[in-house]
């Protein structure tokens, strides 16, 4: 029986797509996983048979409907079946960062007051339990791997496994209960909670119906033709509203299969081997996949480099416009085609991307350069404008009309309006229901009337409709001198250049701006190493001169190109320091989803600011980190301070 | 010493079971070095077992005798009950003791899961030539045991090297492999002769938690010896305590700390 009542073929909710699916698809694959180096592979019949148990085992445990189940882990099939059962009890699924620590957990737990917890593996539970005692709601705890508990008290832990076998014993009024609760599920039921990264403050509980997750889905799957033949390879973080569409919601609705990565080290080479039809990536792995084929091109043989410089000279002038069905010349064609076979496949091949139909890449700015090299090779990469509140859907771009610099139109069924502010609004079907236990927060983001604020500054292009985003809207602000500061716009162009990772800009309110520089330790490693200079650590290389030197130059370059732009020419770096710790979420300063959050790095590195602006030369600090077993240590430094060019459009001139 | 005779509970509710090797008076010579003199202590099963001492004091040589590497000149060597015969040690391995070196000794030049499959090397019953047309039974048997080497690479969380040549590896890695291709032989004992050397402390921790593990999941015994005291002290059952070839003392790791004898070995004594 598939319950959950029709409505013009879409039905309303998880529970009764999985129904549907095992009817429909029933014995094509659904999910897969590589375990013990193969790839297994499970049906949608099994899907369901698994689930319906698992639903049923959870219900004997004492799972009540509205009950919030944190799911903690990485990408496995059965956490996201897990989630389907949890919401066949009509509970909701809590996905959470598996490499939150402790008390970030500690707190997404006990707000949300989750009463069950199914964590992938002994690291997690142990996590959970070390903060149990702030968690007075907590009551049973479900986990997946069974290596190293068998030590663990079972009086309120359980083997997922041993859940579901109990569930295939469920009487029949267990049965009944469950077919009840099912059916009871519609639109308006609540599909998941995902927390927010919380790039300020604490994270929020955005609160997500059925209608949000399905029709979302839908409308995405809709718009790029996804279906039941494509292959998606999940491995970002399921407590990320992307992962939560693409490997839940389409796979829900659509049947995409969902192909899981033997560990997380793994990833690359998985990538390789499922050749995935449709492919998403935040823009820093598509940067780390350019560096590495950069790499491995500058160590080949001159005829091979000759021949991929040659060929992809090519395709940076022919390659997007052949993406996008343009005409362009038969002998331009007939060299690309050759380009094809000796250069553009095997490159292809070898990032595991010959399959892609369609990529999206979101999260942050991507370097054009970036984004053109993908072009180029005929990877049709395309950009997302989205956020956990709108059910990832704010703005894409259509096949046609990708461009670097926009994030294309509204998505099907979204409106967007550029608020007086330049804040950008939308009000969509994927628009969220509320904050959980936060209704201050929501009459801020959300009005009666369905539009919710996004906090990011933009405008609609007049000619084509396309969105821009300039910065976050908390975050532009003005210099001193009147003049707009908008210091996401910068960090990005910095950040374009392999050697640097992550950059923050400080300035509003002051006369100028500064910047805080983090080098990328594998393109600078690799730079050191054909430049014959010797390193010990992150931080030795980071304070290098000749590493200064270059940064400078690329600081300088930026400024130039900041100065061409009239509104922001006063954003220009006029001093820098090149930090000596990687930034990292385990100190707090990035999210899980590694945005920067600049209040807190500014608050915590004062005195760099300070040094910054008032003119010295170098400054010793001492810095407290975090290292991954959560133990804390210090490390002290001094850092050299240097003086960038600025520009004043035309011509340049020194600072100070 | 508390009275072991029956086997014992640990701490954290481990059943130590029965003697599973026993040696007995050892004495080991090298023309007129006495490397190790008349050394008296047992392993029991499912026990985690250290040997510990400052350098030189004839722990690796210990483990060799336990390995059948060395033939010690006086002493017996009981294992399973039963006094062992001189043996080579390919036999002795055959029995359910397999080991990993102080300097790491893998196949540079092979990958991950080849060097583990060497470990299966003893159990393979088809000859050279059926694994060289690797056809019918030869096929199976690979199979069965590539399946088993593919859990240890899962267990020891190895899956991204597994086709990687282990000579590019990095150190503890290389360990970590070492480890693999030793649990690959489904050892009853398993020796590990510093199994943390030159790891930096988040490889000790890992390497830690694998040993631990692997001592509950696969219930091996297992001996080692390490120098970093707090690792020692974390993970072992009972200790036993060399210097110049003599043991000082034996006992769970509170009692050897507390032993007036270690200390001044470890700590230099004033005369």
């Amino acid at each position: 029986m598939v319950s959950g009542s029709e409505t013009g073929g879409v039905l309303q909710s998880v529970p009764a797509y999985v129904r549907r699916n095992a009817k429909t698809f029933s014995n094509a694959p659904a999910f897969r996983e590589k375990q013990f180096g193969i790839w297994q592979s499970w049906t949608w019949l099994q899907v369901e048979k698994y689930v319906t148990e698992l639903a049923l085992g959870l219900l004997q445990l004492g799972a009540r409907e509205g009950d919030h189940i944190a799911v903690i882990g990485r990408n496995r099939p059965h956490l996201y079946w897990a989630m389907m059962s949890v919401q066949m009890v009509g509970a909701v699924p809590v996905p959470l960062y598996q490499d939150a620590v402790a008390e970030e957990m500690s707190y997404v737990l006990s707000h949300c007051g989750a009463r069950f917890v199914i964590a992938d593996d002994q690291e997690q539970v142990d996590k959970v339990l070390e903060v149990q005692e702030d968690l007075p709601s907590l009551d049973q705890m479900i986990y997946l791997d069974a290596r190293g508990m068998r030590k663990y008290d079972h009086s309120k832990l359980h083997d997922l496994e041993k859940v579901r076998e109990s569930g295939v014993e469920a009487s029949t009024t267990e049965r009944q209960e469950l077919e009840t609760r099912i059916g009871k599920l519609n639109f308006q039921s609540i599909c998941v909670m995902l927390y927010t990264s919380g790039t300020t403050g604490k994270p929020k509980g955005v609160v997500l119906s059925n209608k949000n997750i399905i029709i979302s889905s839908l409308n995405g799957c809709k718009f790029d033709n996804i279906g039941k033949d494509d292959e998606i390879l999940s491995y970002l973080p399921i407590a990320w509203v992307g992962d939560f569409i693409f490997s839940f919601g389409q796979c829900v609705v659509s049947g995409v299969r969902v192909n899981c990565p033997e560990s997380r080290e793994t990833v690359l080479s998985d990538l390789r081997e499922i050749g995935p039809s449709y492919y998403f990536a935040p823009p820093r792995i598509f940067e780390s996949m350019l560096t590495s084929v950069m790499l491995r091109i500058e160590d080949t043989s001159v005829v091979k480099k000759w021949l991929y410089d040659y060929f992809m000279a090519h395709a940076t002038q022919v390659g997007p416009l052949i993406l996008d069905k343009k005409p362009v010349g038969r002998w331009a064609l007939i060299k690309y085609k050759v380009g094809e076979f000796l250069i553009y496949a095997p490159i292809k091949n070898i990032l595991g991307l010959s399959q892609v139909r369609v990529g999206y890449t979101a999260g942050e700015a991507i370097g054009p350069e970036i984004f053109d090299f993908f072009r180029s090779l005929g990877i049709n990469l395309k950009q997302l404008y989205g956020q956990t509140e709108a059910s990832i859907f704010v703005t894409v771009q259509p096949d046609g009309e990708v461009r670097s610099d926009t994030v294309g139109v509204p998505a099907p069924d979204v409106e967007v309006r550029i608020g007086s502010n330049g804040e950008v609004y939308y009000r969509s079907p994927g628009a969220f229901v509320e904050y959980y236990k936060n209704p201050e927060s929501t009459a801020e983001t959300k009005d009666p009337d369905g539009w919710v604020a996004t906090g990011d500054a933009g405008f609609l292009e007049p000619d084509t409709g396309h969105l821009r985003i300039i910065d976050r809207a908390k975050d532009v602000g003005k210099l001193s001198g009147g003049s707009m500061f908008a210091p996401k716009y910068v960090e990005n162009k910095l950040k374009f250049y392999p050697n640097i990772l992550e950059a923050v800009l400080f300035g509003a309110g002051r006369d100028n701006c500064v910047a805080f520089i983090n080098i990328d330790l594998t393109a600078v490693g690799y730079w050191a190493e054909r430049n014959n200079i010797a390193y010990s650590s992150y931080q030795e290389l980071s304070s290098n001169p000749k590493v200064l030197d270059m940064v400078q130059e690329h600081v300088e370059k930026v400024n130039k190109s900041v100065s061409e732009d009239e509104m922001l020419s006063g954003c220009q770096i006029h001093r820098f320091l090149v930090l000596h710790k990687e930034l990292d979420a385990d100190d707090g300063e990035l999210t899980r989803t590694r945005k920067v959050r600049r209040k807190i790095i500014g608050e915590k590195f004062d005195d760099l600011v300070t040094a910054l602006y008032d003119g010295s030369d170098s400054i010793y600090t001492e810095t407290e980190v975090t290292y991954e077993d959560g133990r804390k240590g210090k490390i002290a430094a001094t850092l050299q301070i240097r003086n960038a060019a600025i520009s004043d459009g035309s011509t340049s001139m020194a600072a100070e | 010493m508390k009275d072991i005779a029956q086997g014992y509970m640990t701490e954290d509710g481990r059943q130590i079971g029965a003697v599973l090797m026993e040696l007995k008076n050892i004495t080991l010579k090298f023309g007129g070095v006495q490397a190790i003199t008349n050394a008296s202590f047992d392993i029991r099963e499912g026990e985690i077992r250290a040997i510990i001492g400052p350098n030189g004091a004839g722990k690796s040589s210990m483990l060799n005798v336990i390995n059948g590497f060395y033939h010690p000149q006086e002493g017996e060597v009981w294992f399973h009950g039963k006094k062992r015969p001189s043996m080579p040690p390919s036999e002795i391995a055959r029995q359910g003791i397999a080991r990993t070196f102080q300097n790491i000794a893998l196949f540079h030049g092979m990958t991950t899961v080849e060097n583990v499959m060497t470990g299966r090397q003893l159990m393979m019953k088809k000859n050279f030539f059926w694994q060289l047309l690797r056809v019918g039974p030869a096929l199976e048997e690979e199979t069965v045991h590539r399946r088993k080497c593919e859990e240890i690479i899962d267990f020891l969380e190895i899956q991204a090297i597994r086709k990687t040549p282990v000579g590019s590896l990095p150190y503890g890695l290389q360990k970590r492999v070492e480890l693999a291709r030793a649990l690959a032989m489904e050892p009853k004992l398993l020796l590990l002769d510093e199994p943390m050397a030159g790891m930096n402390v988040e490889e000790k921790e890992d390497m830690s938690r694998f040993i631990l593990d692997v001592n509950d999941q696969y219930g091996t015994t297992i001996a080692l010896i390490e120098h970093d005291m707090s690792v020692v002290m974390d993970l072992a059952d009972r200790v036993v305590v060399l210097d110049y070839g003599k043991m000082l003392a034996d006992g769970t790791p509170d009692e050897v700390q507390k032993n007036q004898a270690v200390i001044d070995a470890y700590l230099g004594v004033e005369n």
